[in-house]
């Protein structure tokens, strides 16, 4: 291993090898989707909102996208609408149905299992006056669903926000218990499907989802792209004021490349999900089998109620960023909730969360596949993360302090 | 993670640590930081008149705190002991051509580090030096409140 990194570093040398996983950041796109993007580049590049034929095209082509990503999730078609993004899905939701909640009953629940977007825009929310909530998370990850429903108990709450399953650790959220419960008390239930879409399948009608966010790039679709589910009769206020696109709910030209874009990755994901979800989910389990071989090594997370493509591990006595940056020279991306490698220096709250220690949140690192990932991947991951392990164990004051 | 760019030198002695353990016999050995505020470091050091002989240290932490322990001791190996008083944070900093802002703070754990096993070493003969004493030991990832 060292001379590799030296060489990459003394010489420049590209590595032998490239092993993305750090999925829950950026997904590749389906080669098919960036190729359908193009006419919407070229020649389709009329408004959608236009009277006259080059608004037709542009129409069509959004209406199809719609209804590709509805039957995704098992919605109307009527039901989506297009954003810029997740974040922007995101803060619709949970903005929009906070205008519209009768007063007395402005206030959202959610928890440390949720993006940063939702935790973010809930405590934005906060200081102007809305009352929050956050449930606890059990050391699995999971939402405490008896903490939960007496946080439901105490009123005041419009909307119980809670992503499928958690963004960090993959850990799936008791989504049928919850929408059972706030649906008794007339909470509603926003469903961040951001990272679960794209390989675990979902109905939103069945599972009496109010309101739901999708990323388009989770789907290997155009970043830049989104969409809410917005169940019929739900109300929500606009956040942007404009020419009142997508039923007034969100102004602004139609992305129509991505729009398009995000309609084909739904089709593709609908009809392949069977085939590369198990697959994906084998490498997976070969990659954390591997890593919990080496020795004082821990899973983060359920075992066997997580999303198919997430591995979550912590290494004790050495830190995350210290073996993201050995990774990396090594051509492994991953990503860590170490504090040291975050902005702020404070440490993941997910992680924290679920009670681990701040040294354990230190030596945690996520690991995300998508269906590219290989098995042959994984076996170059498990030849190399042993090495760095050890190395950085060697060079810990707190290592020895145990061996010794 | 937001890749964080640290300079040649710095990945170089992240990479290729230089004297990396503990000092047999050691005159002095100063612990710093706290595993709970994340970073933790360890610097040993044997003197022979005058002079600090031989130094080796072991860090729990990011790269920069792993560089710079390992840069910090290849410029006291050798030195006075009143040179190595001397030495600040500042110094290491520029020998490694700069750390970013935010990883600053894991160079000054390094220098108190080495102020500590000095203030050992003077202890062992008789010799109380306070001044030696990291102030501001927990001010360390301030931003946590369990290190406070
Ligand atoms: S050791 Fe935590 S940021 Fe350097």
């Amino acid at each position: 291993m060292g001379v590799l990194i030296i060489d990459t570093i003394e010489k420049g040398v590209v590595h032998l090898r490239s092993v993305y996983l750090d999925s829950n950041s950026g997904m590749p796109m389906w080669p098919e989707v960036i190729s359908s993007m193009l006419p919407y580049m070229s020649e389709h590049y009329g408004n959608t909102s236009s009277i006259h034929a080059m608004g037709n095209e542009p129409k069509k082509a959004m209406e199809m996208a719609r209804s590709h990503v509805a039957e995704l999730i098992g919605a109307d078609p009527t039901e989506v609408i297009f954003t810029s993004g997740a974040t922007e899905a995101v803060n619709l939701a949970l903005r929009g149905s906070t205008e519209t909640a009768s007063e007395g009953k402005k206030g959202i629940i959610y928890s440390q299992a949720d993006h940063r977007t939702v935790t973010a825009t809930a405590e934005d929310l906060s200081r102007k006056g809305v009352r929050t909530a956050m449930m606890p998370l059990d050391h699995l990850g999971a939402i405490k669903l008896k903490e939960a429903v007496s946080i439901m108990d105490q009123g005041g709450f419009h909307l119980l926000s809670m992503p499928f399953a958690s963004q960090e650790v993959g850990t799936f959220q008791p989504v049928e218990d919850l929408v059972k419960e706030a649906a008794e008390r007339e909470v509603l239930v926003h469903l961040d499907l951001t990272r679960s879409a794209f390989q675990v399948p979902i109905d939103v009608k069945k599972q009496g989802i109010d309101l739901a966010t999708i990323s388009s790039n989770d789907l290997l679709g155009p970043k830049g792209v989104g969409a809410l589910y917005i169940k019929k009769g739900v109300r929500l206020k606009p956040i942007l004021t404009g020419g009142g696109h997508e039923r007034a709910l969100r102004s602004g030209s139609e992305n129509i490349p991505g729009i398009y874009g995000m309609g084909k990755a739904a089709s593709i994901v609908k009809k392949r999900m069977g085939d590369y979800v198990p697959q994906m989910e084998r490498v997976r389990d070969a990659l954390i089998d591997g890593l919990l071989r080496i020795e004082n090594t821990h899973l983060n997370g359920n075992m066997k109620m997580r999303l198919p493509n997430n591995a979550n591990v912590r290494f004790d006595f050495i830190e995350g960023e210290s073996i993201l940056l050995m990774l990396d020279l090594n051509g492994i991306q991953a990503a860590s909730g170490s504090a040291c490698s975050s902005k702020t220096l404070e440490p993941s709250p997910t992680l924290m969360a679920m009670g681990l220690k701040h040294e354990e949140a230190h030596g945690s690192i996520q690991m995300t596949l998508n269906p590219n990932t290989t098995i042959d991947d994984i076996q170059y991951v498990l030849e190399v993360v042993p090495g760095i392990v050890e190395n950085l164990r060697e060079m810990s004051p707190l290592y020895n302090r145990i061996g010794d | 993670m937001s890749r964080i760019e640290y300079s040649k030198k710095v990945m170089e002695h992240f990479t290729n640590p230089r004297n990396v353990g503990t000092v047999d016999d050691a005159d002095g050995i100063g612990t710093v930081g706290n595993p709970v505020c994340g970073d933790m470091m360890e610097i040993s050091l044997k003197v022979e008149d005058g002079r600090i002989e031989d130094i080796k240290f072991r860090t729990f932490g990011c790269a920069s705190a792993i560089a710079t322990t390992s840069m910090l001791t290849e410029i006291i190996k050798g030195k006075t002991i009143e040179e190595a008083e001397n030495i600040s944070w500042d110094d290491v900093v520029k020998s490694l051509d700069g750390l970013p802002p935010v990883k600053v703070h894991c160079s000054h754990l390094a220098i108190d580090g080495l102020r500590k096993a000095l203030y050992e070493y003077y202890r062992k003969r008789q010799i109380y030096r306070p001044d030696l004493i990291p102030k501001d030991e927990e001010s360390h990832h301030e931003s946590s409140p369990e290190c406070e």
